[in-house]
């Protein structure tokens, strides 16, 4: 239904249910607001968009009028100047004055407002209201809020944070976040939603690592946010004679809507750390060991707190050296192993920080030139298992539909996800369902931040999952909630599952999982009702000795409801770096070729042979665990790693260094000097993700360009030109003018991108596979006609329950469960280098639950020793009910207090994935 | 934190209610009566019972008059001082109490016995001058009637 009216003596037509000020807009008729953004829920509060409508008797707030047919609106007339310019100065006599936001990036609404109507701050009656400086990255002053509310539907309506409301009333009315606390000691996780929101000078950002400065005095740059797999889209704010991003600030896109989290926005200044490497470095200290005093000592009773790699401590170990040198000593101390001990002897590490083209590239040269399958990279620590049960049955280990789609869901299983930490902007799209009624189950050993948000929380015990999901599919056979034609006409082996799942009676899973009986049955029979179900999981489900089974119930779960190849439905493991999706379609595992073609198989191999025009290795190559384990064997010898850190990332990181540690010849291609970097007979400064050009593929299949908004610090260089220079001094020439050559050769050997190109990526990507650029975003909906199986159906695989590999002694009684926080990423290697990240949470901790900080008489910021088989760590303890009594958590980004000399190095049959999500420990007290 | 009997007195207002955050002013009123003011912790308490966001709670108890979110003295004195009781005396009232009580208007005892303040017009003009304590009245007031009832307070 459309409707007519007339705006300014032009006929304008839009849809029924538009209001007065969006017909305008859309006719090019710009009316001011305050309270609007288009982004947010009209208000209409402020009554600065008020237009006349002929015929009626006052006039109305355009920002909430709908249209309607026939209607005559005048926007602008005397009458109508004279009531914005009256509003303006009733507001402005209010204004401090000067606005913080007129200080620094100069676009404050109302200011722009009382320019134009010749008003100037006046505060009558002096500030009522305070200011509140305790957020490490944003200012407020309450006396420069006009109570126009954006801010606080941005934080409750578009982050779904639920902080900001208004307290107080009259004169002292304001906005308030939780208790009426200070901003910086409530809840608020620091997205930043609200400055962007805010028009006035009431909510601004901080400096993060250059002043702040006019917008229309910077570049703006468009790009993805460099942290996660949700690859938001954003704009980077650059001051170009400084060298310096000055802030940044979300983008429209289908993926992200504008929106981001505290590291996408606050977070890209460890671009601009004094750490950067400006020059290539070449060991002089021999023998190799780890340099740093903290990494040392983990040999010693006790691992202090304290911050990043000491440069002062470490750098005397190496000498600047030139390109030339560092590059020529590379490729011949490679081509020599090569050459003296086999290809096998070579292996390569690369990172899923990579971009597609970096990524590509170097699992070329290691299968081109160092002649192995050896190559890596963190998959292998996420969600390899996933991958591995999404090949086995339904033959693709991309996601078969995007987060977004959970809009058309009625139904959300959302399991070994904390989505608002790991994913926080995907998450905001589940807690929009979730408000809008749709049925969030949750099921997880923690209660983290997506539970607040369940319909109904499954609090199973760690390591259990496969009993659960057994359980959950015997109720919806049990009750007849299978769908028998999807079965019938998608699937096979489904004998198989009803086999299997007999024995899960829900008491019997009750008994195992800890989760009453009458729970598990609600949520089946939600989960085999609903209409479209679609399912997210994350590392809690990947990262066990049975992570693979445990997809694999995912999986069946889904297939015997018919839930997936529909809107609404699917299967979607959230991936967790910006670009793991991109790097291991890119090639960059050992098991197969670019768009996941075998090495094992023929055809693949004779492909590649020829467009490579080199001979390639049969056989598949180790997986990242095993190559380490290799180098400890000493049967590879030589490796080149490409951004990325094993020494903190890596299980049993007390193996890990003794492996890195024996390796004859590491080269190391960084930004910054890492934990692993230590170990290096030759270090090659590298540029970020903010210096180059690149595209990068998101956990939706979304290929993405990121620009370049800086220039890269000193000697660096481009991380596909340094591969480059190694192949060719190693005798196999490459050579490429531009990242965009290498997307052409990556596309013409990977088919489901085919079709694209940098110059056809648009402004936000396209979703592969993408047959037709120019006119589509992309596929969503996968798998809706049948699966790339061979005969088209799904396989069903059964899973039985096993428990995990370490399980709880008297000597190690509680189970440690390894995660992340929001504000840091992986290694920290990035966050830490980031004034507001690291200002945000400076150190390590462990999380246990109050019952146990008693027992064991822990104090909450005292500290604690936690024990396992393999090494120790000290760190501080945080109590917190959010962890299962019996268990402990601790992220494992700080390098002090490296989560992973504790946890084990068992690896998963199928996926090769260790179990960081369950190891024995145990819990001391400890004074530092 | 709530108490077991506050708890169950909040649970029963929510009863009498379609939606349970209509109960919500009865249960500061609760909370109040326990406590004396609606501190952080049971502020949190109540935005978890009654599944709203803290900053919820936090604005209807800044919104009312009567709720406070600081520990308050033990009595709440308030003299009106609108044209009415004025015009009956009431300023004179005030300054007689306050340097009977050795505070001013808007001050509470070292002791937090009482706190002191004006008040507008509490619809008592026809006995005017007149204050309240706490919730009851005291009306036709002269300045020795005044501090018998000041000073039998506990
Ligand atoms: S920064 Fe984000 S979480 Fe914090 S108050 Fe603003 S919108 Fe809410
Ligand atoms: S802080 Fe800004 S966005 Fe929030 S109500 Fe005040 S003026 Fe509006
Ligand atoms: S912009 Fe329409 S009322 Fe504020
Ligand atoms: S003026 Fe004092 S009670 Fe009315």
């Amino acid at each position: 239904m459309s409707v007519t009216l007339t705006i300014d003596g032009r006929g304008v037509t839009v849809r029924s249910g538009t209001t007065i000020w969006e017909a305008a807009r859309g006719a090019g008729i710009a009316i001011p607001t305050l309270c609007h953004d288009p982004g947010l829920e009209p208000v209409g509060v402020c009554r600065m968009c008020a237009v006349e409508v002929e015929g009626a008797r006052v006039m109305a707030a355009s920002c909430v009028r709908l249209a309607e047919p026939g209607m005559v609106v005048r926007t602008a007339s005397e009458k109508i100047e004279r009531c914005r310019a009256m509003l303006t100065e009733l507001l402005m006599s209010e204004q401090p004055d000067v606005s913080a936001k007129e200080r620094t990036t100069a676009d404050d609404e109302l200011h722009a407002l009382a320019r134009r109507y010749g008003v100037r701050p006046r505060l009558r009656r002096g500030a009522a209201r305070p200011r509140d400086d305790s957020s490490p990255v944003i200012e407020v002053d309450h006396q420069a809020c006009i109570l126009c509310d954006r801010c606080i539907r941005a934080c409750n309506d578009v982050q779904h944070n639920d902080v900001i409301g208004r307290t107080g009333k009259g004169y002292r009315a304001r906005i308030a976040f939780d208790l009426d606390q200070g901003m910086g000691d409530s809840t608020c996780v620091s997205c930043g939603e609200c400055v962007a929101a805010c028009p006035t000078g009431a909510l601004v950002n901080k400096p993060i690592s250059a002043p702040l400065r006019p917008r229309a005095e910077l570049a703006a740059i468009d790009t993805v946010c460099p942290y996660c797999g949700v690859g938001c889209a954003l704009t980077y704010h650059v001051d170009e004679a400084a060298n310096r991003v000055v802030f940044a600030e979300g983008r429209e896109s289908p993926g992200s809507r504008g929106r981001l989290c505290v590291k996408g926005r606050y977070g890209f200044d460890y671009v601009s750390h004094p750490h950067r490497l400006t020059r290539p470095l070449i060991r002089i200290d021999y023998p190799k060991r780890a340099l740093s005093s903290e990494v040392e000592s983990s040999r010693r009773e006790r691992r202090k707190p304290g911050g990043i790699v000491d440069y002062d401590e470490v750098m005397p170990a190496f000498r600047e050296a030139s390109w030339d040198e560092a590059l020529d000593l590379v490729a011949s101390r490679l081509r020599e192993i090569r050459d003296r001990s086999g290809s096998g002897a070579l292996a390569g590490f690369g990172s899923a920080k990579c971009s597609n083209e970096e990524a590509y590239l170097f699992q070329k040269l290691v299968r081109a030139v160092f002649g192995t399958n050896n190559v890596d990279h963190c998959t292998r620590l996420c969600h390899a298992s996933s991958v591995a049960a999404l090949l086995q049955m339904i033959g693709s280990g991309a996601v078969t539909t995007t987060y977004g789609d959970v809009e058309n869901s009625d139904v959300v299983l959302i399991t070994g996800s904390n989505t608002t930490s790991n994913h926080p902007v995907a998450a905001t799209f589940f807690k929009d369902a979730a408000r809008r009624g749709t049925k969030l189950i949750v099921v997880d050993p923690r209660h983290s931040g997506i539970a607040d948000h369940a319909w109904r929380f499954c609090r199973i015990r760690s390591g259990t999952d496969v009993a659960f999901y057994n359980g959950l599919m015997r109720v919806i056979i049990e009750e007849g909630l299978t769908d028998a034609d999807y079965i019938a006409e998608h699937t096979t082996g489904f004998e198989e599952i009803e086999r299997a799942v007999k024995a899960y009676t829900p008491e019997r899973v009750s008994g195992i999982c800890g989760v009453p009986a009458a729970l598990l049955r609600e949520v089946a029979i939600a989960y085999g009702e609903a209409r479209a179900a679609i399912t997210f999981w994350g590392m809690g489900m990947s990262q066990h000795v049975h992570g693979t089974d445990n997809c694999r119930c995912i999986i069946s779960l889904a297939l015997m409801t018919g839930n997936v190849g529909r809107p609404g439905t699917g299967l979607h493991p959230l991936r967790g770096q910006n670009n793991v999706q991109g790097a291991s379609d890119a090639g960059l595992i050992p098991m197969s070729y670019p768009g996941y073609q075998p090495v094992t198989s023929e055809a693949a191999r004779a492909r590649f042979e020829a467009a490579w025009d080199a001979k390639l290795d049969p056989q598949t190559g180790l997986t990242s665990v095993e190559i380490i384990e290799a180098a400890r064997d000493g049967v590879v010898k030589g490796m080149y790693m490409l951004g990325e850190n094993p020494f903190l990332s890596e299980p049993n990181v007390n193996e890990v260094r003794k492996g890195l540690a024996a390796l004859e010849f590491l080269v190391v291609q960084d930004i910054f000097l890492t934990e692993t970097a230590e170990f290096a007979d030759v270090v090659l400064p590298a540029t970020s993700a903010l210096e180059k050009t690149g595209t990068y593929t998101n956990t939706d299949r979304r290929v993405q360009i990121g620009r370049p908004a800086l220039a890269p610090p000193g000697e660096a260089r481009l991380d596909w030109e340094i591969i480059c220079e190694i192949s060719t001094r190693m005798g196999y020439p490459m050579q490429y003018d531009s990242a965009s050559e290498i997307f052409d050769e990556v596309v013409s050997l990977t088919d489901s991108h085919s079709g694209l190109r940098h110059d056809n990526l648009g402004a936000t990507g396209k979703l592969y596979p993408c047959p037709n650029p120019e006119e589509s975003d992309g596929t969503v909906v996968m798998f809706g006609d049948g699966f790339p199986t061979g005969d088209g159906r799904a396989r069903f695989v059964a899973a039985e329950h096993s428990g995990a590999d370490e399980l709880p002694d008297a000597e190690y009684p509680f189970i440690l469960v390894t995660g992340r926080v929001l504000e840091h990423w992986h290694t920290g290697v990035m966050t830490r280098r980031s004034r507001a990240l690291s200002a945000l949470v400076p150190e390590a901790f462990a999380e246990v639950h109050p019952e146990d900080c008693e027992r064991l008489a822990l104090e909450e910021d005292g500290f604690v020793r936690v024990r396992s088989r393999r090494g120790e760590v000290t760190l501080r303890v945080r109590k917190s009910v959010d962890t299962q009594p019996g268990s402990v958590f601790i992220p494992f980004h700080f390098r002090e207090a490296a989560a992973n000399v504790l946890t084990t190095d068992k690896l998963d049959p199928d996926g090769k994935i260790p179990e960081f999500k369950f190891c024995a420990v145990r819990l001391e007290t400890a004074d530092l | 934190m709530i108490s077991s009997a506050t708890r169950a007195r909040i649970d029963a207002e929510i009863a009498k209610y379609p939606v349970k955050r209509g109960a919500l002013l009865p249960a500061l009123h609760h909370v109040h009566a326990e406590l004396g003011y609606v501190s952080h912790e049971s502020a949190a308490a109540i935005a978890d019972i009654f599944d709203l966001r803290p900053v919820e709670v936090m604005e209807v108890v800044s919104f009312y008059n009567m709720f406070f979110d600081t520990p308050q003295p033990r009595h709440h004195v308030r003299v009106c001082t609108n044209l009415p009781c004025s015009l009956r005396g009431a300023r004179t009232l005030l300054a007689q109490i306050e340097s009977h009580l050795g505070i001013e208007a808007g001050q509470a005892s070292s002791d937090g016995r009482i706190g002191l303040g004006h008040e507008e017009c509490l619809g008592a003009c026809a006995y005017a001058p007149m204050m309240r304590v706490n919730d009851r009245y005291h009306e036709d007031l002269d300045v020795e009637k005044a501090k018998r009832i000041l000073d039998s307070l506990e």
